[in-house]
Protein backbone atom coordinates (compact mmCIF):
# COMPACT_ATOMS: atom_id res chain seq x y z
CA UNK A 1 0.00 0.00 0.00
CA UNK A 2 2.53 2.33 0.79
CA UNK A 3 4.58 1.53 -1.69
CA UNK A 4 2.03 3.45 -4.35
CA UNK A 5 2.33 6.80 -2.08
CA UNK A 6 3.26 9.45 -4.13
CA UNK A 7 6.64 11.32 -3.49
CA UNK A 8 7.11 14.16 -0.85
CA UNK A 9 8.18 17.26 -2.58
CA UNK A 10 9.51 20.75 -0.78
CA UNK A 11 8.14 23.74 -2.06
CA UNK A 12 10.01 27.02 -2.96
CA UNK A 13 8.39 30.49 -4.27
CA UNK A 14 9.63 33.94 -5.48
CA UNK A 15 6.95 35.66 -3.73
CA UNK A 16 8.10 39.11 -6.07
CA UNK A 17 11.11 39.81 -8.60
CA UNK A 18 14.42 40.76 -6.23
CA UNK A 19 13.75 38.03 -4.08
CA UNK A 20 14.71 34.56 -3.14
CA UNK A 21 13.04 31.03 -3.57
CA UNK A 22 11.54 30.67 0.15
CA UNK A 23 10.62 27.38 1.81
CA UNK A 24 7.12 27.06 2.00
CA UNK A 25 5.84 23.82 2.90
CA UNK A 26 5.89 19.89 0.99
CA UNK A 27 3.37 18.51 -0.90
CA UNK A 28 2.90 14.78 -2.51
CA UNK A 29 2.57 14.63 -6.17
CA UNK A 30 3.41 11.64 -8.67
CA UNK A 31 5.63 13.97 -11.01
CA UNK A 32 7.21 17.01 -10.97
CA UNK A 33 4.44 18.54 -13.25
CA UNK A 34 1.71 17.80 -10.92
CA UNK A 35 3.68 18.91 -8.10
CA UNK A 36 3.85 22.81 -9.58
CA UNK A 37 0.38 22.44 -10.60
CA UNK A 38 -0.72 21.19 -6.72
CA UNK A 39 2.08 23.75 -5.14
CA UNK A 40 -0.22 26.27 -6.87
CA UNK A 41 -3.26 25.61 -5.98
CA UNK A 42 -1.85 24.85 -2.40
CA UNK A 43 0.52 27.79 -1.88
CA UNK A 44 -0.72 30.21 -3.78
CA UNK A 45 -4.16 30.96 -3.78
CA UNK A 46 -3.38 34.60 -2.75
CA UNK A 47 -0.98 35.81 -5.04
CA UNK A 48 1.67 34.40 -2.75
CA UNK A 49 3.80 33.70 -5.69
CA UNK A 50 5.26 34.77 -9.09
CA UNK A 51 7.61 31.60 -9.60
CA UNK A 52 7.64 28.40 -7.90
CA UNK A 53 10.13 25.61 -7.58
CA UNK A 54 9.31 21.92 -6.93
CA UNK A 55 12.53 18.87 -5.32
CA UNK A 56 11.64 15.94 -4.76
CA UNK A 57 12.30 15.47 -0.89
CA UNK A 58 14.42 12.77 -0.78
CA UNK A 59 16.77 14.31 -3.17
CA UNK A 60 17.64 16.90 -0.02
CA UNK A 61 20.99 16.64 1.83
CA UNK A 62 20.48 18.18 5.34
CA UNK A 63 23.02 18.99 7.81
CA UNK A 64 22.13 17.32 11.09
CA UNK A 65 20.82 19.27 13.56
CA UNK A 66 23.00 16.89 16.52
CA UNK A 67 26.20 18.28 14.78
CA UNK A 68 25.66 22.29 14.33
CA UNK A 69 27.87 22.88 17.55
CA UNK A 70 30.78 21.73 16.26
CA UNK A 71 29.11 22.53 12.20
CA UNK A 72 28.17 26.79 13.14
CA UNK A 73 30.54 27.10 16.08
CA UNK A 74 33.73 28.16 13.99
CA UNK A 75 32.44 30.72 12.45
CA UNK A 76 31.04 32.74 15.83
CA UNK A 77 34.58 32.44 17.35
CA UNK A 78 35.89 34.95 13.83
CA UNK A 79 35.01 37.98 14.95
CA UNK A 80 37.69 39.48 12.88
CA UNK A 81 35.31 38.40 9.83
CA UNK A 82 33.07 41.62 11.08
CA UNK A 83 33.68 45.44 10.49
CA UNK A 84 32.83 45.97 14.24
CA UNK A 85 35.79 43.87 14.96
CA UNK A 86 38.57 46.94 13.89
CA UNK A 87 39.75 50.21 15.85
CA UNK A 88 39.21 53.17 13.34
CA UNK A 89 40.49 56.66 14.34
CA UNK A 90 37.49 59.01 15.05
CA UNK A 91 36.55 61.55 12.38
CA UNK A 92 36.90 58.96 9.27
CA UNK A 93 34.52 59.01 7.05
CA UNK A 94 33.27 56.78 3.77
CA UNK A 95 34.50 53.54 5.74
CA UNK B 1 30.72 14.19 19.76
CA UNK B 2 30.16 12.59 23.48
CA UNK B 3 26.67 10.71 23.50
CA UNK B 4 24.44 12.65 25.88
CA UNK B 5 22.07 10.73 28.28
CA UNK B 6 18.21 11.18 27.81
CA UNK B 7 17.85 12.74 30.66
CA UNK B 8 20.65 15.35 30.09
CA UNK B 9 18.61 15.58 26.42
CA UNK B 10 15.05 15.72 28.08
CA UNK B 11 16.80 18.94 29.91
CA UNK B 12 18.27 20.61 26.90
CA UNK B 13 14.84 20.10 25.32
CA UNK B 14 12.90 21.58 27.97
CA UNK B 15 15.11 24.64 27.86
CA UNK B 16 14.87 25.37 24.87
CA UNK B 17 11.01 25.65 24.85
CA UNK B 18 11.11 27.58 27.90
CA UNK B 19 13.05 29.99 26.12
CA UNK B 20 10.92 30.00 23.55
CA UNK B 21 12.93 28.46 20.95
CA UNK B 22 11.29 26.41 18.10
CA UNK B 23 11.53 22.79 17.72
CA UNK B 24 12.33 22.05 14.24
CA UNK B 25 11.26 18.26 12.47
CA UNK B 26 14.92 16.48 13.41
CA UNK B 27 16.01 18.10 16.68
CA UNK B 28 15.75 15.27 19.46
CA UNK B 29 12.31 15.52 21.07
CA UNK B 30 10.82 13.46 23.69
CA UNK B 31 9.07 10.26 22.37
CA UNK B 32 5.89 11.76 24.17
CA UNK B 33 6.39 15.26 22.39
CA UNK B 34 6.20 13.78 19.36
CA UNK B 35 3.39 11.76 19.65
CA UNK B 36 1.26 13.89 21.17
CA UNK B 37 2.66 16.54 18.55
CA UNK B 38 1.22 13.81 15.88
CA UNK B 39 -1.95 13.38 17.82
CA UNK B 40 -3.10 17.00 17.89
CA UNK B 41 -1.58 17.92 14.07
CA UNK B 42 -3.57 14.83 12.40
CA UNK B 43 -6.97 15.65 14.05
CA UNK B 44 -6.49 19.00 12.98
CA UNK B 45 -5.89 18.08 9.82
CA UNK B 46 -8.94 15.41 9.57
CA UNK B 47 -11.02 18.33 11.05
CA UNK B 48 -10.16 20.77 8.08
CA UNK B 49 -10.79 17.83 5.34
CA UNK B 50 -14.40 16.58 7.18
CA UNK B 51 -15.39 19.90 7.48
CA UNK B 52 -15.65 20.58 3.84
CA UNK B 53 -18.38 18.06 4.46
CA UNK B 54 -21.30 20.12 6.07
CA UNK B 55 -20.25 23.24 3.60
CA UNK B 56 -20.09 21.26 0.86
CA UNK B 57 -23.73 20.12 1.33
CA UNK B 58 -24.84 23.57 0.14
CA UNK B 59 -22.26 25.00 -2.40
CA UNK B 60 -24.91 23.75 -5.66
CA UNK B 61 -27.77 25.28 -3.57
CA UNK B 62 -26.22 28.37 -2.22
CA UNK B 63 -28.56 31.82 -2.71
CA UNK B 64 -26.78 33.59 -5.72
CA UNK B 65 -23.34 33.18 -7.70
CA UNK B 66 -21.61 35.48 -5.07
CA UNK B 67 -22.35 33.45 -2.35
CA UNK B 68 -21.58 30.35 -4.42
CA UNK B 69 -18.05 31.63 -5.44
CA UNK B 70 -17.33 32.09 -1.68
CA UNK B 71 -18.21 29.23 -0.34
CA UNK B 72 -16.73 27.38 -2.93
CA UNK B 73 -13.04 29.39 -2.18
CA UNK B 74 -13.60 28.59 1.39
CA UNK B 75 -13.88 25.08 1.04
CA UNK B 76 -11.04 25.02 -1.34
CA UNK B 77 -9.22 26.63 1.64
CA UNK B 78 -10.33 23.95 4.01
CA UNK B 79 -8.59 21.71 1.83
CA UNK B 80 -5.06 23.63 1.86
CA UNK B 81 -5.84 23.50 5.51
CA UNK B 82 -5.86 19.76 5.64
CA UNK B 83 -2.86 19.50 3.45
CA UNK B 84 -0.44 21.96 5.08
CA UNK B 85 -1.73 19.92 8.39
CA UNK B 86 -1.13 16.88 6.98
CA UNK B 87 2.47 17.58 5.88
CA UNK B 88 3.25 19.27 8.68
CA UNK B 89 2.46 15.41 10.34
CA UNK B 90 4.32 14.39 8.72
CA UNK B 91 7.31 15.88 9.86
CA UNK B 92 7.15 13.86 12.56
CA UNK B 93 7.74 10.69 10.59
CA UNK B 94 4.62 9.06 10.47
CA UNK B 95 3.25 8.62 6.97
CA UNK B 96 0.29 10.36 5.31
CA UNK B 97 -1.13 7.40 4.02
CA UNK B 98 -1.09 5.70 7.97
CA UNK B 99 -2.71 8.90 8.99
CA UNK B 100 -5.31 9.21 7.05
CA UNK B 101 -5.85 5.51 7.91
CA UNK B 102 -5.99 6.26 11.13
CA UNK B 103 -9.27 8.80 10.52
CA UNK B 104 -11.06 6.22 8.41
CA UNK B 105 -10.69 3.30 11.28
CA UNK B 106 -11.96 5.83 13.87
CA UNK B 107 -8.44 5.63 15.45
CA UNK B 108 -7.98 9.27 15.51
CA UNK B 109 -10.98 11.82 15.66
CA UNK B 110 -11.90 15.04 14.39
CA UNK B 111 -13.40 18.22 15.47
CA UNK B 112 -17.05 16.75 16.87
CA UNK B 113 -18.38 19.71 15.41
CA UNK B 114 -18.44 18.58 11.76
CA UNK B 115 -20.93 15.51 13.06
CA UNK B 116 -23.90 18.13 12.94
CA UNK B 117 -25.94 18.52 9.85
CA UNK B 118 -26.63 21.61 8.12
CA UNK B 119 -29.92 22.05 7.72
CA UNK B 120 -30.39 25.53 5.86
CA UNK B 121 -28.76 27.45 4.18
CA UNK B 122 -28.27 29.80 7.44
CA UNK B 123 -26.26 27.04 8.70
CA UNK B 124 -23.57 28.26 6.49
CA UNK B 125 -23.92 31.50 8.59
CA UNK B 126 -23.24 30.17 11.56
CA UNK B 127 -20.68 27.86 10.92
CA UNK B 128 -18.85 30.34 9.67
CA UNK B 129 -19.28 32.78 11.98
CA UNK B 130 -19.18 30.92 14.60
CA UNK B 131 -17.31 27.80 13.80
CA UNK B 132 -14.99 29.11 12.34
CA UNK B 133 -14.42 32.43 14.51
CA UNK B 134 -14.25 29.22 17.58
CA UNK B 135 -11.65 28.06 15.10
CA UNK B 136 -9.88 30.62 14.44
CA UNK B 137 -9.75 31.74 18.43
CA UNK B 138 -8.03 27.89 18.80
CA UNK B 139 -5.32 29.17 16.09
CA UNK B 140 -4.27 31.98 16.90
CA UNK B 141 -3.08 30.95 20.16
CA UNK B 142 -1.43 27.84 18.33
CA UNK B 143 0.22 30.34 16.31
CA UNK B 144 3.00 30.40 19.05
CA UNK B 145 3.22 27.08 19.19
CA UNK B 146 6.47 25.47 20.35
CA UNK B 147 6.72 23.11 17.33
CA UNK B 148 8.02 25.28 13.72
CA UNK B 149 5.95 23.48 11.00
CA UNK B 150 2.88 23.47 13.14
CA UNK B 151 3.27 27.18 14.02
CA UNK B 152 4.20 28.01 10.41
CA UNK B 153 1.04 26.60 9.18
CA UNK B 154 -1.11 28.02 11.65
CA UNK B 155 0.38 31.90 10.56
CA UNK B 156 -0.98 30.94 7.21
CA UNK B 157 -4.32 29.01 7.82
CA UNK B 158 -5.42 32.10 10.49
CA UNK B 159 -4.13 34.67 7.66
CA UNK B 160 -6.63 33.09 5.26
CA UNK B 161 -9.33 32.19 7.83
CA UNK B 162 -10.35 36.11 8.86
CA UNK B 163 -12.38 36.07 5.73
CA UNK B 164 -14.47 32.48 6.47
CA UNK B 165 -15.38 34.57 9.57
CA UNK B 166 -16.33 37.15 7.68
CA UNK B 167 -18.08 35.94 5.41
CA UNK B 168 -20.04 34.11 7.74
CA UNK B 169 -21.55 36.98 10.14
CA UNK B 170 -22.75 38.95 6.76
CA UNK B 171 -24.87 35.60 5.76
CA UNK B 172 -26.16 36.50 9.18
CA UNK B 173 -26.50 39.90 8.87
CA UNK B 174 -28.20 39.99 5.53
CA UNK B 175 -30.80 37.00 7.06
CA UNK B 176 -31.13 39.50 9.75
CA UNK B 177 -32.05 42.02 7.79
CA UNK B 178 -34.52 40.52 5.91
CA UNK B 179 -38.11 38.67 6.34
CA UNK B 180 -39.51 37.40 9.36
CA UNK B 181 -38.80 33.65 7.89
CA UNK B 182 -35.08 34.78 7.52
CA UNK B 183 -34.90 36.14 10.95
CA UNK B 184 -36.20 32.79 12.53
CA UNK B 185 -34.07 30.93 10.18
CA UNK B 186 -31.29 32.64 11.55
CA UNK B 187 -32.29 32.14 14.77
CA UNK B 188 -32.70 28.71 14.52
CA UNK B 189 -28.90 28.24 13.57
CA UNK B 190 -27.49 29.98 16.28
CA UNK B 191 -29.36 27.80 18.51
CA UNK B 192 -28.24 24.62 17.06
CA UNK B 193 -24.61 25.93 16.56
CA UNK B 194 -23.68 28.34 19.94
CA UNK B 195 -23.53 25.22 22.12
CA UNK B 196 -21.56 22.67 20.22
CA UNK B 197 -18.94 25.75 19.05
CA UNK B 198 -18.54 26.08 22.87
CA UNK B 199 -17.82 22.32 22.90
CA UNK B 200 -15.18 22.79 20.41
CA UNK B 201 -13.04 23.92 22.84
CA UNK B 202 -12.90 20.55 24.58
CA UNK B 203 -13.46 19.47 28.16
CA UNK B 204 -13.10 21.65 30.61
CA UNK B 205 -9.69 22.68 32.48
CA UNK B 206 -10.17 19.93 35.05
CA UNK B 207 -11.12 17.18 33.05
CA UNK B 208 -8.45 17.82 30.12
CA UNK B 209 -6.20 15.15 30.59
CA UNK B 210 -3.83 16.60 28.31
CA UNK B 211 -3.65 20.41 28.60
CA UNK B 212 -1.35 20.64 31.87
CA UNK B 213 2.04 18.91 29.57
CA UNK B 214 0.69 20.17 26.49
CA UNK B 215 1.18 23.71 28.03
CA UNK B 216 4.54 22.82 29.80
CA UNK B 217 6.02 21.91 26.47
CA UNK B 218 3.74 25.36 25.27
CA UNK B 219 2.22 23.03 22.32
CA UNK B 220 -0.93 24.66 23.67
CA UNK B 221 -0.25 28.25 25.06
CA UNK B 222 -3.85 28.58 26.46
CA UNK B 223 -6.06 26.51 28.22
CA UNK B 224 -9.70 25.24 26.98
CA UNK B 225 -11.69 27.21 29.28
CA UNK B 226 -9.37 30.61 28.33
CA UNK B 227 -9.96 29.97 25.11
CA UNK B 228 -14.10 29.15 25.09
CA UNK B 229 -13.89 32.22 27.52
CA UNK B 230 -12.49 34.67 25.20
CA UNK B 231 -15.16 33.45 22.65
CA UNK B 232 -17.73 34.12 24.20
CA UNK B 233 -16.63 37.06 25.55
CA UNK B 234 -16.15 38.24 21.83
CA UNK B 235 -19.23 36.47 20.19
CA UNK B 236 -22.27 38.25 22.51
CA UNK B 237 -21.53 41.94 21.27
CA UNK B 238 -21.50 40.38 17.37
CA UNK B 239 -24.99 38.86 18.03
CA UNK B 240 -26.33 41.58 19.75
CA UNK B 241 -25.55 43.99 17.04
CA UNK B 242 -27.57 41.81 13.97
CA UNK B 243 -30.35 40.64 16.89
CA UNK B 244 -29.70 37.08 17.53
CA UNK B 245 -30.47 36.04 21.01
CA UNK B 246 -28.08 33.54 22.52
CA UNK B 247 -29.86 30.25 23.78
CA UNK B 248 -28.09 30.50 26.82
CA UNK B 249 -30.51 31.82 29.81
CA UNK B 250 -27.82 32.21 32.41
CA UNK B 251 -25.34 34.16 30.46
CA UNK B 252 -24.82 37.60 32.37
CA UNK B 253 -22.12 40.30 31.98
CA UNK B 254 -20.01 39.65 35.36
CA UNK B 255 -18.91 43.04 35.86
CA UNK B 256 -16.63 42.15 38.53
CA UNK B 257 -14.91 39.27 36.25
CA UNK B 258 -14.96 41.27 33.56
CA UNK B 259 -16.19 38.40 31.32
CA UNK B 260 -19.42 37.13 30.53
CA UNK B 261 -20.81 34.07 32.61
CA UNK B 262 -22.43 31.50 30.88
CA UNK B 263 -24.45 28.10 31.68
CA UNK B 264 -23.26 24.56 32.11
CA UNK B 265 -22.08 23.04 28.69
CA UNK B 266 -24.20 19.60 28.42
CA UNK B 267 -20.99 18.00 28.49
CA UNK B 268 -23.01 14.23 28.13
CA UNK B 269 -23.71 15.54 24.32
CA UNK B 270 -20.57 16.31 23.64
CA UNK B 271 -18.65 12.89 24.75
CA UNK B 272 -21.75 11.13 22.83
CA UNK B 273 -20.51 13.14 19.53
CA UNK B 274 -17.15 12.55 20.36
CA UNK B 275 -17.52 8.76 20.76
CA UNK B 276 -18.91 8.55 17.36
CA UNK B 277 -23.03 8.48 18.53
CA UNK B 278 -23.81 12.37 16.78
CA UNK B 279 -26.08 12.61 13.90
CA UNK B 280 -23.59 12.35 11.10
CA UNK B 281 -20.46 10.97 12.75
CA UNK B 282 -20.73 7.93 10.42
CA UNK B 283 -22.25 9.96 7.15
CA UNK B 284 -18.75 11.71 7.30
CA UNK B 285 -16.44 8.77 7.92
CA UNK B 286 -18.52 7.14 4.75
CA UNK B 287 -17.85 9.81 2.50
CA UNK B 288 -14.35 10.50 3.72
CA UNK B 289 -13.65 6.23 2.75
CA UNK B 290 -15.21 6.32 -0.13
CA UNK B 291 -13.14 9.28 -1.53
CA UNK B 292 -10.21 7.44 -0.48
CA UNK B 293 -11.27 3.92 -1.84
CA UNK B 294 -12.81 5.21 -5.24
CA UNK B 295 -9.82 7.68 -6.21
CA UNK B 296 -7.11 4.53 -5.49
CA UNK B 297 -7.32 3.68 -9.01
CA UNK B 298 -6.36 7.83 -9.97
CA UNK B 299 -3.31 7.51 -7.62
CA UNK B 300 -2.40 4.38 -9.08
CA UNK B 301 -2.20 5.38 -12.86
CA UNK B 302 -0.99 8.97 -12.12
CA UNK B 303 2.09 6.54 -10.25
CA UNK B 304 1.95 4.47 -13.41
CA UNK B 305 2.22 7.29 -15.89
CA UNK B 306 4.67 9.10 -13.90
CA UNK B 307 7.36 6.28 -13.75
CA UNK B 308 6.81 5.63 -17.55
CA UNK B 309 7.71 8.91 -18.43
CA UNK B 310 10.43 9.00 -16.16
CA UNK B 311 13.81 9.15 -18.12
Amino acid sequence: MSTNEWPLWEVFIRSKQGLNHKHVGSLRAADAEMALQNARDVYTRRSEGISIWVVQSALITASDPADSEAYFEPSDSKVYRHPTFYDLPDGIEHM
Amino acid sequence: METLTQEKLAEKFQAKIDADIKIEPNDWMPDTYRKTLIRQISQHAHSEIVGMLPEGNWITRAPSLRRKAVLLAKVQDEAGHGLYLYSATETLGVSREDTIDDLHSGKVKYSSIFNYPTLTWADIGAIGWLVDGAAIMNQVALCRTSYGPYARAMVKICKEESFHQRQGYEIMTTLMNGTEAQREMAQDAMNRFWWPSLMMFGPSDAESKHTEQSMRWRIKRHTNDELRQSFVDASVPQAELIGLKIPDPNLKWNEARGHYDFGAIDWEEFWQVVGGNGPCNKERIEARVKAKEEGEWVREAAMAYAKKHKS
